[in-house]
């Protein structure tokens, strides 16, 4: 079997090996609880504490605006339902866009459902969200405006800063949450700066351990908690921590931060020698992100090829990537990102999302076209009965 | 007093002098359902099975249930086995209605006499009228209705004597081993595991075959039938899977017939691969979840052109039956949640979009005749990788 080549970064990343090995060590060594009243309870509270403070340092923000959770799915549940619990009387209107994580997604279809008033935002062909929408549906009752910062499958770009001057124009009172998880990490954000009031962030796609995330919000955001015991966290978030994990991920983001120029260019080189090769190699591949989309990402689609077929057929060849549509048993269910970009269901149903690590060589990106072109013309759709 | 387990089961009672044989495949069935939870001893009486556990702290509700899953039982009971002395009669239904009282809150009863024992010296309304009178007595709480009661006191004069009120309805069907053996072709779909729980419940041991696609399927798609494979092993114990790569097969039709074609000839390769596999098996038939109209390849005249390349009998229990009515059982024996998990199988990957519907038996040889297939076929069958799923 040829080495393994792992395209689907944006899913998950390789934990770095300095990070199992810390992650290990806080395990076997530092295995208080943070409350408890004893040394080894102070022992695990201050290797937390370390931790939360280097996020906050990598946010150029303070410590104690820093909360833990697990994983960018509570954060983000968190950050909107939480913000809006605590504040009832800002208003009644909320924002986000047709691209989110379903984690942002379902809690705005669920605040629909409980009476506030929802405008999932259109984006362009391109994938980015429509800014002057924004403006336009801003009224007095607007309390909160979701929107992601890079798009998980197609990799795009959303002008945050621009968006924050918007709405500052308007009403400064109005909240900017901001779901990060494909860019903390990948492009320095600094959200005092940007404008952002609340940001989401997670350890695996960074290279931490799982089920670890944290919630940035500024601090005279009021926000309740949706979990609720022992009063961890500040009060925002019980449960006794994951000092493991969080140790982790401070080292994960000590780490990537170290080298995140870099790597931003590595991946880039990798993204465009990918790009230059399947558009001289493969006549009918049509790129689905964007100019300017993330170094990270690149969505492409095969039409006449399934894309769960070409999946399974690159994952014999041991090359790992992901798709925008997942077959089930008898219909095709489609991204709702690529639809939202008015892409026809036949290219969404042949698009695969490569996305790309520091870990990723150029070797890497030759095998994989190797792979594609060998792969393509057993797969292809023919006759155009055969589906 | 001792706690057992009763037994009951119908349709063999109804065979003659060969009853014997089935009667003791049912406990050797039984024997293998409850192994793991320790030492018991089985005894046959009266056209009963009586379990005796031989340890303390037996697991009686595990027994139950799995019990519930042993084909040929009709339906179990957690009795209590006492003397066959009125005393101890009324000793003990006085104790098991007060514990029932305690535990589920009944109000109203009624008291149900068998008297096997012709030597007793009351007889059955005797024994029911004064037993209630005794109780009525002694819990002043309870009334008793005689034609809704909240619970029923069964006591069964027999050698021993047995009372109980708790009656658990069990699959019925035949004892597993008692009619041979079949080769069920299982897809990931909800059809087929159903039609193979039908035979198995008719006392057949199931073999079964899947037609695996790898990378036109994802390896989910062969974990979801073993999953299936074990969810029926829970009811028959144990089942050969046999694994057939069928990628190959399928890429030589799609090359060279006609698309409206490629379903009708899949099925009948793959028919054609399961009778060699049953063959080498020992399975003298083959079972499909088919129903008449369900798709393009289950019309009959789809069914006659696949079913003319076996030569062994092809059941289809589900031939008359309606989506619903398959969806119900599957249900009930607990492989929907699973069946409809959406993992693609190889059925919709190389499936036309106007596949034919009434396909001719000499188009289909013709087209046939193009195909390169022998060898894959044997191919196929020689690479097959055979699991044995076990319900542990």
């Amino acid at each position: 079997m040829d080495r393994e080549i792992y395209l689907d970064n944006s899913a998950t990343t390789k934990p770095y090996d300095e990070v199992i090995e810390f992650v290990n060590h806080i395990s076997s060594n530092v295995y208080g609880n943070p409350s408890s009243l004893h040394i080894k309870g102070i022992e695990a509270e201050r290797m937390v504490k370390n931790a939360r403070g280097i996020i906050a340092k990598s946010l150029g923000v303070s410590r104690d605006e820093i909360y833990f959770t697990s994983g960018g799915t509570e954060a983000n549940n968190l950050a909107v339902a939480g913000y809006l619990y605590a504040n009832p009387r800002k208003g009644k209107h909320i924002m986000t866009t047709k691209i989110e994580h379903p984690s942002v997604m379902e809690v705005f279809n669920n605040l629909s459902q409980c009476g506030y008033d929802v405008d999932f935002i259109d984006v362009d062909k391109n994938g980015v969200v429509l800014v002057d929408d924004i403006r336009e549906k801003i009224n007095e009752e607007t309390a909160l405006i979701s929107v992601i910062y890079i798009n998980n499958e197609t990799g795009a770009v959303q002008p945050i800063n621009e968006i924050a001057k918007i709405k500052n124009s308007i009403n400064r009172d109005i909240v900017l949450h901001v779901d990060a998880v494909q860019a903390y990490g990948k492009i320095k954000i600094a959200p005092q700066k940007e404008g952002i009031d609340i940001l989401t962030m997670s350890s695996h796609k960074i290279h931490g351990p799982k089920g670890v995330g944290a919630l940035y919000a500024k601090r005279d955001i009021k926000l309740k908690p949706i979990i609720f015991g022992g009063g961890q966290e500040s009060q925002l978030r019980s449960g006794t921590e994951n000092v493991s994990g969080i140790c982790g991920f401070g080292a994960a983001v000590d780490i990537t931060f170290r080298s995140i120029e870099e790597s931003a260019v590595h991946c880039e080189n990798l993204k465009n020698m990918l790009l230059d090769m399947l558009k001289k190699e493969v006549e009918d591949a049509v790129i689905i992100s964007p100019e300017g989309s993330s170094p990270y990402i690149l969505n492409v689609s095969f039409p006449n090829v399934r894309a769960e077929v070409l999946l399974h057929h690159l994952e014999t060849k041991n090359i790992f990537v992901s798709t925008g549509a997942a077959c089930s048993s008898r219909k095709q269910v489609l991204s709702h990102v690529l639809r939202a970009m008015g892409i026809k269901p036949e290219i969404i149903e042949g698009a695969i999302r490569f996305s790309f690590s520091a870990f990723n060589t150029q070797e890497d990106i030759i095998r994989t076209v190797e792979a594609i072109k060998d792969i393509l013309p057993k797969i292809r759709i023919k006759r155009g009965g055969r589906r | 007093m001792k706690k057992v387990i009763l037994v009951r089961y119908g349709e063999i009672l109804l065979k003659g002098l060969n009853r014997p044989v089935f009667e003791n495949k049912l406990i050797s069935n039984i024997k293998r359902a409850i192994h793991k939870l320790g030492k018991v001893s089985i005894i046959k009486s009266q056209a009963r099975i009586y379990i005796e556990p031989e340890e303390e702290n037996y697991d009686f509700d595990e027994a139950l249930s799995l019990l519930s899953k042993v084909f040929g039982i009709v339906s179990v009971s957690p009795v209590w086995k006492i003397d066959s002395s009125f005393e101890s009669i009324k000793e003990y239904s006085l104790r098991m209605v007060k514990d029932l009282i305690k535990r589920e809150g009944y109000k109203t009863f009624k008291v149900e006499t068998k008297r096997g024992n012709k030597r007793f010296p009351m007889d059955s309304p005797e024994i029911s009228r004064e037993l209630g009178g005794h109780i009525l007595s002694n819990v002043p709480e309870l009334s008793v209705d005689v034609k809704k009661p909240d619970f029923i006191l069964y006591v069964e004069v027999r050698e021993f004597t047995y009372i109980y009120s708790e009656i658990i309805p069990a699959v019925c069907g035949m004892p597993i081993g008692s009619n041979g053996k079949s080769m069920l072709l299982l897809s990931g779909g909800i059809d087929s595991p159903v039609a193979g729980w039908m035979i198995a419940k008719r006392g057949v041991e199931i073999e079964a075959v899947h037609f695996y696609s790898y990378p036109y399927t994802s390896e989910r798609a062969k974990e979801k039938v073993i999953e299936l494979a074990k969810i029926l092993a829970s009811y028959c114990y144990k089942i050969n899977l046999h694994i057939v790569p069928f990628t190959d097969i399928q890429l030589e039709i799609n090359e060279k017939c006609p698309h409206e074609e490629l379903t009708i000839i899949m099925r009948r390769v793959m028919m054609q691969i399961a009778e060699m596999i049953a063959k080498k098996t020992g399975a003298l038939a083959l079972v499909t979840g088919e129903s008449v109209g369900q798709v393009a390849s289950q019309t009959i005249e789809s069914l006659a052109v696949t079913n003319a390349v076996v030569s062994l009998p092809v059941f289809r229990p589900l031939i008359g039956m309606d989506k619903n009515e398959v969806i119900d059982i599957a249900r009930k024996i607990g492989t929907f949640e699973t069946s409809i998990l959406p993992y693609e199988d190889c059925c919709t990957v190389f499936v036309a979009k106007h596949p034919s519907t009434k396909p001719k038996l000499d188009k289909i040889l013709l087209s046939e005749s193009k195909l390169d297939i022998e060898e894959l076929i044997n191919k196929a069958v020689e690479n097959t990788e055979v699991l044995t799923i076990t319900k542990d």
